[in-house]
């Protein structure tokens, strides 16, 4: 006569091994946005030498998730507005942010889009908040890779703080 | 050569000196369009070349009697010499005729000089605005433009 034997019983369930946490649907939505910047540079003078340097290996703003520039608009997040803007790309500027889709934040990159700089005169517009609304202000001529990092955290701060819409 | 033009002109110039090396001639604005089809088609001259063609805004000069002067740059390359135009324009009356018409070259350096100093190509092509936009108000390199103005395009109104 054979014996019959039952398979072995399953270990019961322990809740570490399935490696879950708990949190908010908002947490969870900051902390992906935080660290998936695409970014759109908009580079119209100096600062870019400094922005390339500090979007390169040496710095390596890939740390943050923000390694990858999208050369389009409606696919980017941020909009890093780099260099002098004068009246006549103003128009360009604004067409570029309208372009981009929700959510989408504004990085002032250099004292130029911030406030002008030491640019006083009839071809240059006197910061860029005249004309898009900006998250970020990073001031230098031109801001230390340092500093943008700094900047970039600051906003990874506020993009993990704020309300999210979905 | 200068005296060469003079004898031509001897109506419309006024004034014909080398400077440090440089031919300059001072004309009433009448006569630029004649004169400077001669200097380009004769061949004792041949100035086949526009350089430059800008302004000067003499405002605070007292001894100016005209405010603007519209600077021509000719080069001939079969002579190899160069000449300065100067007309003279009053802030009256700012407005000269085109030379486009003798150089295609000079539309562009046109509107510039309209856009920067407001003064009036009669019989150009197309004599809008080259640097700055329609909207922009006043013309930039006055001296009497203030530096930190603000336009309204943009602001902050000042």
């Amino acid at each position: 006569m054979g014996k019959i034997t039952a398979p072995p019983p399953p270990d019961t369930p322990k809740l570490e091994k399935f490696n879950f946490m708990t949190t908010s649907l908002n947490e969870a939505i900051g902390w992906a946005r935080k660290f998936s910047i695409f970014q759109y540079p908009f580079v119209t003078a100096c600062c870019g030498m400094e922005y390339m340097s500090a979007a390169c290996s040496h710095y390596d703003i890939d740390r943050f998730g923000a390694g990858f520039p999208r050369f389009s608009p409606r696919q980017s997040d941020v909009l890093f507005v780099v260099g002098t803007i004068s009246h006549k790309m103003a128009p360009v500027l604004k067409k570029v942010y309208d372009q981009m889709c929700e959510p989408k934040w504004v990085v002032a990159f250099g004292v130029c889009t911030c406030t002008g700089g030491f640019y006083d005169n009839y071809a240059t517009v006197m910061g860029i908040d005249t004309i898009i609304p900006v998250d970020i202000y990073i001031p230098g001529c031109p801001p230390r890779p340092e500093n943008v990092m700094d900047g970039l955290m600051k906003l990874q701060a506020k993009i993990q703080s704020q309300r999210q819409e979905i | 050569m200068l005296e060469t033009i003079k004898s031509k002109f001897p109506n419309l110039i006024l004034e014909a000196v080398t400077n440090r090396g440089d031919q300059v001639i001072v004309i009433k604005k009448e006569g630029i369009k004649n004169i400077v089809a001669t200097l380009k088609s004769d061949p004792v001259f041949g100035f086949n070349m526009l350089m430059d063609l800008t302004a000067v805004d003499y405002l605070h000069w007292s001894e100016k009697e005209y405010r603007f002067e519209v600077v021509y740059n000719l080069f001939s390359m079969p002579k190899n010499q160069r000449l300065f135009i100067k007309a003279l324009v009053r802030e009256t009356e700012p407005e000269i005729d085109s030379v486009v018409s003798v150089w295609p070259a000079a539309n562009w350096y046109e509107r510039e000089v309209w856009d920067m100093f407001g003064i009036r190509f009669n019989g150009h092509p197309g004599l809008k605005r080259i640097l700055m936009y329609e909207e922009f108000q006043g013309h930039a390199l006055r001296k009497d433009y203030p530096y930190n103005k603000r336009q309204p395009l943009l602001g902050p109104v000042n």
